[in-house]
């Protein structure tokens, strides 16, 4: 380890590339970012811009059967996690960095119970009894706010509402205190009403473990209140960064002003014919 | 300001309408949709706001007669839609169509978008057979798409001009008035507001109705004339847009208006740190006694619902307490 404090994330030059035979597409076009230990970064954009790919390279995630090559360097605590081995990012992964997916009604095993599938991730990771990772289980869905939970457990997702499991896939995310969360559009897929919920359970989560959290979003709206520092991103690169105070008072970018226009708002009516 | 003048007779008027799915072993019957009643007039826009569950989208196949209903009348251009025959119920597809929510799924993907809109065409009988193809571009034209892209497939198409395909498909046979079911819900935010913008100008240009589907307060606020907030099956809240957004009465509104992120840090954190008010609306229906207005429905037999505004009105039930 070097003597200089370091981010607990530094992200240098990443790029990262889909090869399809011959031709070649760059999806993330050499991109820095810090996040610091229990910093909150959020990363706005537009389907298509890059940032699920950035979230990915931290975890290396490759979508299945892709020639996904990634460049750069990603410091994790001093470790560049593209180049350590898959054994040690087999340990990163789920323990120390975890991510929470957009789609909670895919993300869950529909024949294992939901109390099963948070047992499975704490086992594999800490090794517990089982008796001791059932009771891990119902404490963490306890945590994420599902009343019941002891019973609960036995369930199985369908039994679930959408907001309810991904209040699971967040309480498997933060089975192991992680020192990073990384969530992608975690409240798209969900109701507005349930969204709020969500956002606010991430929020008292955070505080309450002391992790850095990752936002990734093509809304403004969810940003708003849940992060330290935006950065906005188009085609594969950062076009503008910063607080996320002075980026809705003060958009440099018209791209970034375009995004911020586009958030339906309570208190502007629309003009109507 | 909108002129919402009461015709004699609404484009679409719906009285009672309810929907109930039958029994599961063991369980009882849902009501999915319990007597709901509205009307549009042309070239208005009625939202109907609620979350998952609260039987907005059946309440909309049911109006298309997509969904059989258990009772209540459905009327569009003075006709009993639930009494038609099977052609006269075909003919009357004509003047009524749905955009669904999710254009990757709702698009067939071996049809060019030259088949898929000239086949309403074709079933309906629209236009003669050699002008077709001339209707089939000026759709293009009119959601915003090239023509020349129309012997394309719709997964060289991205989300948002998919959901324009889907559009120009639902207009195809000229229609009095479309279900939108969350028409922009599986969108990006930035082109949320382009569809929005764009079903906009169609009703501008074409006299259109809509019933627009939503679960957000916020993305109807820009196009509803009138929103109805439907809570466990039932209109909850119906009003005026300026009304129901300036005089939110029933608490499930609130609620509702309540979860919507204000584009302002300072104010969005605040909110996201106070917990949030966790309001249970089932299950405190008072079945005798004074109702939340202070009247016993149980005696003077009226219907829950109470007036507020003019042509405002509000229900009282699935208030979360009793009357203090």
């Amino acid at each position: 380890m070097m003597g200089a404090p370091v981010a607990l994330l530094q992200v240098r030059g990443l790029t990262a590339q889909f090869n399809r035979g011959d031709a070649a597409s760059q999806v993330v076009k050499g991109i820095s970012f810090d996040i610091g230990a229990g910093e909150s970064v959020g990363f706005v954009g537009e389907s298509g811009c890059g940032k699920s790919v950035t979230a990915r390279a931290l975890m290396r995630l490759a979508p299945e059967g892709s020639s996904l090559a990634w460049g750069g360097t990603v410091l994790f605590k001093g470790q560049d996690l593209l180049q350590v081995n898959e054994r040690v990012m087999q340990d990163i992964r789920g323990r120390r960095i975890a991510m929470v997916f957009q789609d909670p009604m895919s993300s869950l095993n529909p024949v294992l119970t939901v109390g099963a599938q948070i047992e499975d991730v704490v086992r594999r990771h800490t090794g517990a009894s089982a008796s001791r990772a059932r009771k891990r289980a119902v404490e963490l869905l306890d945590l994420v706010g599902i009343r019941d939970a002891a019973r609960r457990a036995d369930d199985y997702p369908h039994q679930f509402s959408g907001g309810m499991r991904q209040r699971v896939l967040i309480a498997i995310a933060v089975s192991c205190q992680p020192d990073l969360l990384i969530a992608d559009e975690p409240t798209t897929a969900l109701d507005v009403t349930v969204q709020a919920q969500i956002l606010r359970l991430l929020m008292r989560l955070r505080r309450e473990l002391g992790m850095a959290l990752m936002l990734i979003t093509h809304d403004f709206g969810v940003i708003a209140g849940m992060v330290d520092r935006v950065h906005v991103m188009l085609d594969g690169r950062i076009v503008e960064t910063g607080s996320v105070d002075a980026l809705f008072a003060n958009p440099q970018q018209a791209y970034t002003q375009a995004l911020l226009a586009a958030v339906p708002r309570l208190d502007v009516a629309g003009k109507l014919a | 300001m909108t002129e919402s003048v009461q015709q004699a007779v609404p484009l679409l008027r719906v009285r009672d309408l309810s929907v109930t799915f039958p029994a599961r072993s063991g369980k009882t019957p849902v009501l999915a949709v319990n007597r709901v009643s509205f009307d549009i007039g042309r070239a208005q826009t009625l939202a109907l706001v609620g979350e998952s569950g609260s039987g907005k989208t059946t309440t909309g196949r049911a109006i298309l007669q997509l969904q059989a209903s258990s009772g209540g009348s459905v009327q569009l251009l003075g006709y009993e839609l639930g009494q038609l025959s099977r052609d006269g119920l075909r003919t009357m597809r004509r003047h009524m169509q749905f955009v669904l929510q999710n254009p990757y799924s709702s698009l067939h993907p071996r049809m060019t978008v030259a088949q898929t809109l000239a086949e309403p065409l074709r079933v309906h009988r629209c236009v003669p057979v050699e002008s077709v193809t001339a209707r089939v571009a000026e759709l293009m034209t009119l959601v915003g798409l090239d023509p020349a892209m129309v012997s394309r497939y719709p997964h060289e198409f991205s989300g948002g001009q998919r959901q324009r395909i889907v559009i120009a498909r639902a207009l195809a046979v000229s229609p009095d008035f479309v279900v939108c079911d969350e028409p922009v819900s599986a969108l990006d935010v930035s082109t949320q507001a382009q569809i929005v913008a764009l079903l906009k100008s169609l009703q501008t240009r074409l006299g259109l109705s809509y019933l627009f589907i939503a679960h957000d307060l916020a993305l109807v606020r820009q196009v509803a004339h009138r929103i109805a907030v439907m809570f466990a099956g039932q209109i909850v809240e119906m009003g005026g847009s300026d009304q129901v957004y300036g005089n939110p009465s029933h608490p499930y509104t609130r609620a509702l208006l309540d979860a919507v992120p204000v584009p302002n840090p300072v104010l969005q954190r605040q909110k996201l740190s106070e917990s949030a008010a966790d309001v249970q609306f089932h299950g405190l229906v008072p079945k005798a006694g004074p109702c939340a207005f202070g009247e016993d429905h149980a005696q003077s037999g009226t219907a829950c619902w109470h007036e507020v505004g003019a042509g405002h009105g509000v229900s009282c039930r699935f208030w979360p307490a009793p009357a203090q």
